[in-house]
C-alpha cells in the first residue's frame, strides 16, 4: 500500500468508525459484525495490524470485503452469531446495525459472550431532532435514510441511548465506556447514567464487557 | 520435503496426450483407506506458470466428476479448452503470472492416472473391477506423493469446486500444515443421500448395460456406451437448475414443426441431452465413473471426525474461503454454509460468499463475474499475506 492509499483511507472514514476504530487496541482479534463494504475493516487491518473478521448479511457487501482480501463471511447476526466460540475475539464489533437486528436482546448477549470486549455504536432515535419530527410533523421519524419510509426501512428496531443503557443493566453487561456524538459530529465522553447526551446527540457507542 | 528416492518421471510415447506423467509411491506403497495398498502408481498432471525460488506461489486444483488435469489450453481429446480456462491463465483470477498452478488427475481417473482403465503390472490387464476401492481421503494422499515429489512443502493454497472442494476441504484436514489457503467452492463435508441416490442411478444405468460385461469390457473390445450415455444424462440434469433449463430450452422443439406423436428426441432439451450423454461416453472410462462416484458417496469429513466437523479443522491455520451457489441443489449453500459454521467453532480464518446465480451447481464452471471477482480478491488477499509478489 503506498502513502496515497493509505491518506485516502485516513480521509474515508467516516467519523463514528473512527471513534469505534479508536477504541480497538493494535494487533488485537477483531470480528465485525454488520462489516457492510468493510470500511472500518479495512481501517482495523492496515492502520491497527488487527486480526479481522466479518459478518455481513449483504452480498454486495461480502463481495467487496473479500474481493479486497478481508475474511468475511455471509450471514446474518440473529441466526450466525451462535456458531462462534466464547471470547474468541478480543472485540467484537457492531456499528450500526443494531436498529437492524431482529432480536437485539439476544444478539447483545451473543456480542457479550464472544467478545471480550463488545463495540457497540448506533444513531440515537432519542435526539432531539427525531422527537421535534415527531412532535411537528406526527409521522414516524426514520434515521437511516432520508428516502425511506417508516414501512419500507430496515431499521426495525430503533432505540434510544436511554434504551440500550437499560438494556445493558437488564442483561448485566457492563458498559466500560461511553462516548456520544453531537449533532454536529464531535465525540464527547457520556455522563452515566443519566445525561442530556439522549436529547442532544446523535450516536452513541459503547465499549462493552460481560465477566 | 522430496521422496526419499527421486521418482521415476514416465518417457512420454509418440503422440501421448497425457503431458506430464510421474511415477509415485515406488518407494513405500500408497495404504489406501480400504485396506489394500497400491504401489507404484502412476501420476499425470499439468502445470502452468512457474514455481517461485522458495516454492512458496503453488495452487493445487482439484477437479470435479468428470474433470482432469487439463485446466486450460486446448484438451488433447475434445479439443475444446479445459475446464477452468475462465479461471486459469494469465491475468485471470488464478493468474499464471503470479501463480505455479498444478492439475492433477485423480486416482481412479481414467486421463493418465493409475485407474480401473490402466494395466495392473500384476497381471498385464486392465485391473477393471479389480482396482480397489478408493475415496477422497485416497487421492489426497496421492496428490501429496506428487508434491512430496515436486518439492513443495506448502501449497499455497488448494481449491477446486464439487468433488474438487471434497479434496480441498481433505487437505486442509489431513495436512494443515501443508495449506496455506483452502477455498472450497459448491462443496459439502459429506455427500448427501440424495447425492448418493443419484450416482447409484448413473451406476445401475452402466452395469445394466451388457455391454458393461461386468467391468470386463475393455478386455472384450466393448463399452457400455448405452448405460454410461444415460448415467451421464442424469448426472448432468443433476448440475443444472430449473430456471437454467427453462431459459436455454423451455419446450422448443427440435428442428421439427409439431410433436412426432414417437419417442425420438422431439423436444431440444432431449436432443441436448443425448449429446451430452454420448460426447461424454467418448471421452470417459465407464468404471473410472464407478469408482469416482463411489468415492464421493463415500465422502464424509463429519463421521471421520467423531460427528464433529470442528474438530476437522482444530488449531487450523489455514485461510478458507467457502463459495457457493444459489442455485446450487446438488451442493446446496446449506451444506457450505455448515462448513463455514465448523470453521467458525474454531475460529479459523474464513470467508464466505454465496453467489447469485441461477445456472445450478456447474456454475463454478461458467462465467460468473462475482464468483471470479471473489476468487481473485481471496487468493490476492492471501497472496499478500504469504508474500507472493505481483506479477
Amino acid at each position: 500500500m503506498n502513502a496515497g492509499d493509505a491518506a485516502a483511507r485516513l480521509r474515508s472514514i467516516r467519523i463514528d468508525l473512527q471513534v469505534v476504530a479508536d477504541m480497538v487496541t493494535p494487533e488485537s482479534r477483531v470480528l465485525d459484525v454488520g462489516c457492510g463494504d468493510g470500511a472500518l475493516l479495512d481501517y482495523l487491518v492496515h492502520f491497527k495490524r488487527v486480526d479481522g473478521r466479518g459478518l455481513e448479511i449483504s452480498q454486495a457487501g461480502v463481495n467487496a470485503c473479500v474481493g479486497q482480501g478481508l475474511s468475511v463471511i455471509q450471514g446474518d447476526a440473529d441466526a450466525d452469531l451462535k456458531t462462534y466460540p466464547s471470547k474468541s475475539f478480543d472485540y467484537i464489533i457492531l456499528s450500526q446495525t443494531l436498529p437492524a437486528i431482529h432480536d437485539p436482546k439476544a444478539v447483545l448477549l451473543e456480542l457479550a459472550r464472544i467478545g471480550r470486549r463488545a463495540i457497540v455504536s448506533f444513531p440515537n432515535f432519542g435526539h432531539w431532532k427525531v422527537r421535534w419530527h415527531l412532535l411537528r410533523h406526527g409521522r414516524t421519524p426514520v434515521v437511516d435514510s432520508p428516502t425511506h419510509e417508516w414501512f419500507e426501512t430496515p431499521n426495525i428496531h430503533p432505540c434510544t441511548i436511554k434504551d440500550f443503557i437499560r438494556l445493558c443493566d437488564k442483561l448485566d453487561i457492563t458498559i466500560e465506556r461511553a462516548i456520544s456524538l453531537s449533532h454536529w459530529g464531535y465525540p464527547r465522553p457520556s455522563r452515566l447514567p443519566r445525561t442530556m447526551a439522549n436529547l442532544l446527540d446523535r450516536h452513541g457507542l459503547f465499549l462493552l464487557r460481560k465477566d | 520435503m522430496s521422496a526419499p528416492q527421486a521418482p521415476k518421471v514416465l518417457n512420454r510415447a509418440p503422440g501421448e496426450r497425457h503431458g506430464q506423467r510421474v511415477q509415485l509411491g515406488a518407494d513405500e506403497p500408497l495404504r489406501l483407506d480400504c485396506g489394500m495398498e497400491l504401489g507404484p502408481f502412476t501420476m499425470a498432471y499439468q502445470t502452468y506458470g512457474t514455481l517461485n525460488a522458495d516454492k512458496s506461489n503453488a495452487i493445487l486444483v482439484c477437479h470435479a466428476l468428470s474433470g482432469d488435469q487439463y485446466l486450460t489450453g486446448t484438451h488433447p481429446v475434445t479439443g475444446k479448452p479445459g475446464w477452468w480456462h475462465l479461471m486459469v491463465g494469465p491475468g485471470l483470477p488464478l493468474d499464471t503470472d503470479r501463480y505455479f498452478v498444478i492439475g492433477a488427475n485423480v486416482l481412479g481417473g481414467c486421463m493418465g492416472t493409475t485407474g480401473p482403465k490402466e494395466t495392473n503390472p500384476a497381471t498385464g490387464k486392465p485391473y477393471g473391477m479389480s482396482f480397489p476401492v478408493i475415496t477422497i481421503r485416497d487421492m489426497v494422499g496421492a496428490q501429496k506423493l506428487l508434491l512430496d515429489h515436486l518439492g513443495i512443502d506448502q501449497l499455497f493454497c488448494v481449491t477446486g469446486g464439487s468433488m474438487g472442494a471434497m479434496q480441498a476441504l481433505q487437505w486442509a484436514a489431513s495436512y494443515p500444515e501443508r495449506v496455506f489457503a483452502a477455498a472450497p467452492i459448491a462443496g459439502a463435508a459429506r455427500h448427501t443421500a440424495q447425492n448418493i441416490a443419484f450416482h447409484e442411478v448413473g451406476r445401475q444405468a452402466i452395469m445394466a448395460d451388457p455391454d458393461w460385461c461386468d467391468g470386463d469390457y475393455q478386455s472384450q473390445g466393448k463399452h457400455p456406451r448405452r448405460g454410461f450415455a444415460v448415467a451421464r444424462m442424469a448426472g448432468h440434469i443433476t448440475y443444472l437448475s430449473g430456471p437454467a433449463l427453462h431459459r436455454k430450452f423451455g419446450r422448443t422443439l427440435q428442428n421439427r414443426p409439431g410433436v412426432t406423436y414417437g419417442f425420438d428426441a422431439d423436444f431440444q432439451v432431449e436432443s441436448y441431452l443425448r449429446y451430452q450423454g454420448s460426447a461424454f461416453v467418448e471421452r470417459f472410462d465407464a468404471n473410472s465413473y464407478l469408482y469416482i462416484t463411489r468415492a464421493m458417496d463415500y465422502f464424509d469429513l463429519v463421521e471421520e471426525y467423531g460427528g464433529v466437523l470442528a474438530r476437522a479443522f482444530e488449531g487450523t491455520e489455514t485461510r478458507f474461503c467457502v463459495i457457493s451457489f444459489t442455485s446450487d441443489w446438488l451442493f446446496p449453500t446449506s451444506e457450505n454454509r455448515a462448513i463455514v459454521h465448523a470453521l467458525n467453532a474454531v475460529a479459523a480464518n474464513v470467508s464466505f460468499v454465496e453467489i447469485e446465480s441461477d445456472k445450478g451447481h456447474d456454475a463454478f464452471l461458467l462465467d460468473e463475474p462475482e464468483f471470479r471477482a471473489t476468487l481473485a480478491g481471496f487468493l490476492n488477499g492471501a497472496a499478500e499475506h504469504r508474500g507472493i509478489k505481483r506479477p
